[in-house]
């Protein structure tokens, strides 16, 4: 089948509606915002229609700094460990029989169906000293006496991890399904054992699915901000948290505003970055 | 009061005409009472679905004056509103429930009509933290409800109840304490202060206030959890997870009376009393029905009626109250309060904000 440029007028209707939403939810939201952070913050009102650059001046401290960097960081972790688990584990549930896939993508889609607050809360029962899993450890004797495994920045990665399973192997699913089985045939055929050929074979052709999973799961971790509240000491909030510390409870929208516009262009750039490599390698 | 609000908002229940017709019916004389009304701002959610139940039906009754009741969203944002409408001639409520801070935060704009005190019986009952004033002298708002946030502990982990705010500094106390995670609601400040510093009289100048975030800094290796969901809080209290820390005193009784191990004890230096004002927007024309109102809502019953069915500490003296001792201890303490320091947060908030913010995540 051969795609034809679109010739007519009428050969670009298809795109209107899909542009149309993204200019409702998104680009006249986004520069609402854009526009709130330049305005002059009233600590006695809410916020004046200016042009002033005191709310980026103020993000720019080694305070915020670290806490955007420490953000990064997480939604990083969190994408590289989604993907190291969900990468062999599509694999292998590519290669069950259809009914027992069907049973499993059943089970995550529900998973989905869990709230935020619902997982936090969760984890933070099973990560408790009181009623946690390290009770279950000291009855099998493996533990002297039940501790809290919480607050702490592995209960954080470990619940967002969790959240965030589900959609990664939702988004690799339709790859591995789809992947030609004769190149594995091929690697085995050549006397590839099927952990050579996994990582030597399947994993290279799939690269380019796998950076755009990192960058899904990179971008979906960083709006987090309930999870390390309730799994986290202060020093792990994101600067989600934060945000909505200034946008909730301070009114100081200007500066909340900033404080998102440049989260977005940071994680906007990492991305951008991320896709340069992977064309520059892919051209080599 | 943050925990109250945040229960979620409750449907908004119109109690205009069928109130108001059963009620001039059943009295003849107040039949002018059918074009009496009043909309009143109350904060969603616990205390509207309280007010509603239990206080405005028996308004309406005494006074004929039909309430329409109006949920306010959280935060500043119904003071933004007022605000906004008032420049327009509108008042989307007549009298709301007002925090401290925006009250004061609404006088610099003179957003409030000055209440007349020869109209409010009780006026001279009121303990004088119920009183706001512009700084002319002239009435901004009056109390309408209060709550303390105490000492509370886990009764299984402590065996003896602490006796004061200083039990959140000790190092015994290492990572088991549960505070609230904003310098605007927590009023650690406040506390460390009257504990520490004389008073919280300590916080005039910036010096003072950065005296006490050094001693505050000192309680962070006891904290496990800086909460804002009280859930949260509450659930890990109970289990004796996080066995010590600041809570709300009604609600911690209720939870013992429900027999959890939990307790809620008024330390040496006081409880912090957090408090809202009854303010009428200046673009209200009913000035009178307002005055009946809060005039009404101060009263002595009322206001027991209040702590026994709202769970609020009155805002009058206890010699004229009606309550019985343990009806006054489920709500309050004749201990004197911690006064959180209002204008502070509305003179210096952002700056607070920072400084709070660094402290606790730095």
């Amino acid at each position: 089948m051969r795609r034809e440029r679109p010739q007519s007028f009428a050969d670009y209707t298809p795109l209107f509606f899909p542009g149309l939403m993204l200019v409702v939810f998104f680009v006249v939201p986004f520069s609402t915002m854009i526009a709130v952070s330049f305005f002059r913050r009233d600590p006695t009102g809410f916020y004046t229609r200016d042009f002033v650059f005191d709310n980026y001046a103020r993000f720019l401290s080694t305070f915020f700094g670290g806490v955007l960097g420490f953000s990064l960081l997480l939604a990083i972790g969190v994408a590289i460990c989604c993907v190291l688990i969900a990468f062999p584990f599509t694999y292998l549930l590519t290669q069950r029989p259809r009914r027992v896939q069907t049973l499993w993508l059943v089970g995550l889609l529900s998973v989905l169906s869990l709230s935020e607050v619902i997982i936090g809360f969760a984890w933070s029962t099973l990560l408790s000293r009181t009623a946690g899993i390290t009770n279950l450890f000291v009855w099998l004797g493996l533990m002297e006496a039940p501790v809290a495994l919480l607050p702490s920045v592995w209960a954080v990665l470990i619940g967002m991890v969790y959240q965030a399973l589900p959609y990664t192997i939702l988004v690799l699913y339709p790859a591995l399904i789809r992947l030609d089985p004769t190149l594995l045939e091929a690697a085995r055929t050549l006397g590839a054992s099927p952990v050579r050929a996994f990582l030597n074979v399947v994993t290279p052709a799939l690269r380019n699915t796998l950076v755009a999973t990192v960058i899904m799961v990179f971008v979906f971790a960083l709006g987090s901000y309930l999870l390390p509240q309730i799994l986290g000491r202060p020093q792990h909030w994101t600067l989600s948290v934060l945000i909505t510390d200034q946008a909730i409870y301070q009114s100081n929208m200007p500066f909340a505003a900033a404080m998102a516009v440049f989260l977005v262009l940071i994680s906007l750039a990492l991305v951008g970055l991320t896709l340069m490599i992977g064309r520059r390698e892919n051209a080599t | 009061m943050t925990t109250l609000i945040n229960r979620g908002f409750s449907r908004r229940s119109v109690l205009g005409a069928g109130v108001a017709l059963a009620g001039t019916l059943a009295m003849p004389a107040v039949l002018r009472a059918q074009d009496k009304s009043l909309k009143v701002g109350v904060y969603g959610g616990y205390f509207k679905d309280s007010f509603d139940k239990n206080i405005f039906p028996e308004f309406t009754k005494a006074t004929g004056i039909a309430v329409e009741s109006v949920a306010e969203p959280t935060g500043e944002a119904w003071l933004v509103q007022l605000e906004q409408a008032a420049k327009a001639g509108q008042a989307p409520a007549d009298v709301s429930m007002m925090s401290q801070t925006s009250t004061i935060k609404g006088q610099a704009t003179k957003l409030w009509t000055p209440l007349d005190p020869a109209k409010i019986r009780n006026f001279g009952d009121l303990l004088p933290q119920f009183v706001s004033k512009y700084p002319d002298g002239t009435i901004a708002g009056i109390g309408a409800v209060a709550w303390y946030i105490t000492l509370v502990t886990n009764t299984d982990t402590y065996k003896e109840a602490p006796t004061s705010w200083a039990a959140l500094w000790d190092p015994a106390n290492k990572d088991k304490l549960g505070l609230l995670a904003l310098v605007s609601n927590s009023f650690l400040l406040e506390v460390t202060a009257k504990t520490f510093m004389g008073g919280t009289n300590a916080l005039d100048t910036e010096e003072g206030i950065l005296k006490a975030f050094e001693k505050l800094a000192e309680v962070k290796p006891n904290v496990r959890l800086w909460y804002r969901d009280e859930a949260q809080f509450e659930q890990a209290l109970k289990s004796g997870e996080i066995p010590m820390g600041q809570y709300y005193h009604d609600v911690t009784g209720l939870a013992a009376a429900d027999g959890q191990p939990v307790r809620s004890t008024f330390p040496k230096e006081g409880g912090i009393q957090d408090s809202g004002n009854w303010v009428l927007s200046r673009a209200s024309t009913k000035v009178d029905e307002a005055h009946a109102f809060i005039d009404y809502m101060s009263q002595p019953a009322i206001q027991g009626l209040m702590s026994r069915k709202v769970g609020t500490a009155p805002t009058l003296k206890r010699a004229v109250l009606d309550l019985t001792a343990e009806e006054f201890a489920a709500v309050s303490s004749e201990i004197e309060p911690i006064l959180p320091r209002y204008d502070l947060y509305t003179t210096k908030s952002d700056w607070l904000n920072q400084k709070w913010t660094e402290l606790i995540a730095g």
